[in-house]
């Protein structure tokens, strides 16, 4: 499905990327984790192709397609998704009218129909449960004024709406209580099958004990200098990053 | 056609005053003839302004004299397109002027009690007293070129009265229309509104053209609101190029009135709204809103004033702004809170967008607060589009051009969502729709 291949990209020639090699299959739940700074959120925004980063050496390979040469709007029509790690307010766009335009925009890219208002509001409702969102949220502008963790819980209805073939969820868990937590992992896996796959990027072992992953990759300076299991993660959760580092600098 | 008589704005308005004094017929004879008289030798004394005119500083008004304009050029008669200009779905009294002469055939108004709609041709006849008692005393020429000119040759407009204690509902539009088809034209509508005692009115101004040939509007409207009345005045200008448009709308309000103006601009050559609001009692508010969509090389300026003369009155304004291509948009808000207008609460705000690098916006605010127990605020924001939720939008599927087009929209929805007559609001959309090219 995703295959990163030597992925170097850098921000007003900083380099922050350092040869990155991923591959994700269908099914498949992949963790990374890493220091701050390490490069994740970047990662995660070269992936969704965020332009004010600079790609100077690698590919990547999406369902078959060279992913670099798409813009943002046909990597998400293509079945990408990012859930931000910080989703930006929109003052004045409602979040209900918002979606119904991604929506259609996408549902236009596969030849399908535009959801007529009774159809969207449907799909809406259905999805709504999955993440327990309040339905005044939809009302409103999008994410003005929202919480921390009701900006978190619509990143994750968005994707239940969209239906994406891979989500990248960036520290989707930062921010959220214990109970909030639950109801976003549940609404992840329950979206979950054999055709799509999930990027987790989270800092701590707990959200891992909810959305199980196949396998954990640690990012340091740019680079995954090591993956494992989920075992991985808790050895992370007891010691630390520092002997990663250590064995990175030999 | 040979027979049109082409005028020099700078050097031919004597001879054609002269001219017009000729064919007023029994206009003459009336008292006003000699504010007539007055405001052009006015007019002549204190000459058009110029950029080192501090309150033109901005904004060269030899784009205009430079043409010569036919006075009462007559309409081509393409009654059809004109009428395909009016805002639909606005149930709404309505007085149709092209080129300045109001048009029977596309008026419409309608009977309604403690309503007076007439030509102001027409209300200087019939209701001369009370004409006189408003006309040109709230907006002074003595110190402005253009409502000098307004002044001189004041002839048709609309004349609305709403009487005391009346809830007029039905909105009045007052539409009026260059038809440059044969020449360039200048029209000088004067409109003069009155809303008595606890009246309630809503008052729609819509200025557009058609025709190939440059087109002048210099239009002055004045609005008493007396004690506890309530008007609502929305002013639409959608021209396109080669269209100029200066107009003076100057505000007198009483105690415990309430007055709310928004002006809403998309587009011309050369476009000047003054909005001057006089707070002449106390718990007053007045409300100032503007958008202005620009593009090519409009220039589009507005300048207000609100001037607080009595304690305990609330102002606020809020003019937004986008501008493209080679556009250049001029803000001036002065607030003035004289001594005795304790307590005043005065509130400005303005927004642009520049969307090139070659549209710009000089945006001055201006307070002048001689009162020490008071609410101001003023700020002024300008910038480019912000590019993070542009990359939200996108991430989810909604293409570059759509996703500016949803921000936008947002932002100039902000002033539209402070608009009250629903058919004018959906028009105002649209045709903002239509600008940004998307369905919104
Ligand atoms: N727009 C930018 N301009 C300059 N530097 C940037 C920019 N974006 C990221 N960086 C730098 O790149 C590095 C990696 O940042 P990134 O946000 O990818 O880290 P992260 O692993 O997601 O960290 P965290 O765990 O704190 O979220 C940091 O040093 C950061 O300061
Ligand atoms: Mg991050």
């Amino acid at each position: 499905m995703l295959e990163i291949k030597n992925l170097h990209a850098s921000i007003e020639d900083k380099k922050i990327l350092n040869g990155i090699n991923l591959t994700v299959k269908p099914g498949e739940v992949h963790a990374i984790m890493g220091p701050n700074g390490s490069g994740k959120s970047t990662l995660a925004s070269v992936l969704a192709g965020r332009e004010d980063y600079e790609v100077t050496e690698g590919e990547v390979n999406f369902i078959g397609k060279d992913l670099l040469d798409m813009a943002a709007e046909e990597r998400a029509r293509e079945g990408l998704f990012l859930a931000f790690q910080y989703p930006v307010e929109i003052p004045g766009v409602s979040n209900t009218n918002f979606l119904k335009t991604a929506i259609n925009e996408v549902r236009k890219h596969r030849g399908e129909d535009p959801l007529d208002a009774v159809a969207f509001l449907k799909l809406m409702k259905e999805k709504m449960k999955i993440v327990n969102i309040d339905q005044s949220l939809m009302s409103r502008s999008l994410n003005e004024g929202f919480s921390g963790g009701e900006k978190k819980r619509n990143e994750i209805f968005q994707m239940a709406m969209l239906e994406p073939k891979l989500s990248i969820l960036d520290e989707t868990d930062s921010g959220l209580d214990i109970d909030a937590l639950k109801i976003v992992s549940n609404g992840v896996n329950s979206l979950k099958s054999k055709d799509n796959a999930t990027i987790v990027v989270t800092h701590y072992q707990r959200l891992l004990d909810y959305i199980v992953p196949d396998y954990v990759h640690v990012l340091y300076k740019g680079r995954i200098v090591k993956s494992g299991t989920k075992e991985l993660a808790l050895e992370l959760e007891e010691k630390g990053y520092d002997w990663i580092k250590e064995e990175a600098a030999v | 056609m040979n027979d049109i008589n082409l005028v020099d704005l700078k050097k031919g308005l004597k001879e054609q005053f002269d001219k017009f004094q000729g064919n007023i017929n029994g206009q003459g004879k009336l008292a006003f003839n000699e504010v007539r008289k007055h405001a052009l030798q006015q007019l002549e004394k204190i000459q058009f302004p110029t950029v080192k005119d501090e309150e033109w500083k901005y904004t060269n008004v030899q784009k205009i004299l430079k043409h010569e304009f036919a006075f009462d050029l007559p309409s081509s008669g393409k009654i059809q397109e004109i009428e395909s200009y009016i805002i639909p779905d606005l149930d709404a009294h309505r007085l149709v002027f092209v080129n300045g002469k109001l048009s029977e055939e596309l008026s419409e108004i309608g009977q309604e009690n403690g309503l007076t709609v007439l030509n102001i041709k027409d209300a200087q006849t019939q209701y001369g007293e009370l004409v006189n008692e408003h006309l040109s005393k709230y907006a002074a020429f003595e110190e402005d070129a253009f409502t000098a000119l307004s002044t001189a040759f004041t002839a048709e407009g609309a004349f609305i009265k709403v009487d005391k204690n009346k809830i007029i509902e039905k909105p009045i539009l007052i539409f009026n229309f260059t038809d440059s088809t044969a020449a360039n034209a200048i029209a000088m509508p004067r409109n003069l509104v009155i809303a008595e005692e606890n009246a309630q009115v809503t008052v729609i101004e819509d200025y557009a053209a058609i025709g190939d040939n440059y087109g002048f509007i210099n239009s002055v409207t004045e609005f008493k609101v007396s004690k506890n009345a309530i008007v609502h005045n929305y002013k639409l200008q959608n021209k396109s190029d080669k269209n100029f448009f200066i107009g003076t709308t100057q505000v007198h309000q009483e105690g415990d009135s309430h007055y709310n103006n928004t002006t809403i601009t998309l587009g011309g050559d050369l476009v000047r709204n003054n909005l001057n609001i006089l707070l002449d009692g106390e718990h007053c508010e007045a409300f100032m809103n503007g958008l202005y969509l620009l593009k090519d090389k409009h220039h589009v300026d507005n300048h207000s004033m609100v001037d607080h003369l009595k304690p305990n009155s609330y102002s606020n304004e809020l003019y937004k702004g986008i501008m493209d291509g080679e556009s250049k948009g001029v803000f001036n808000g002065k607030i003035f809170v004289r001594p005795d207008a304790q307590k005043t609460n005065a509130f400005q705000e303005n927004k642009n967008i520049l969307l090139s690098d070659k549209a710009s916006i000089d945006t001055k605010p201006q307070l002048e607060i001689w009162a020490d127990d008071v609410k101001c605020s003023h700020g002024a924001t300008t910038g480019a589009l912000d590019e993070e939720p542009v990359f939200y939008l996108r991430s989810r599927g909604i293409d570059e051009d759509k996703a500016k087009a949803l921000l936008m929209f947002a932002f100039a929805n902000d002033v539209l969502e402070r608009i009250k007559s629903e058919p004018f609001k959906n028009h105002v959309a649209k045709l903002i729709g239509e600008r940004l090219k998307q369905e919104i």
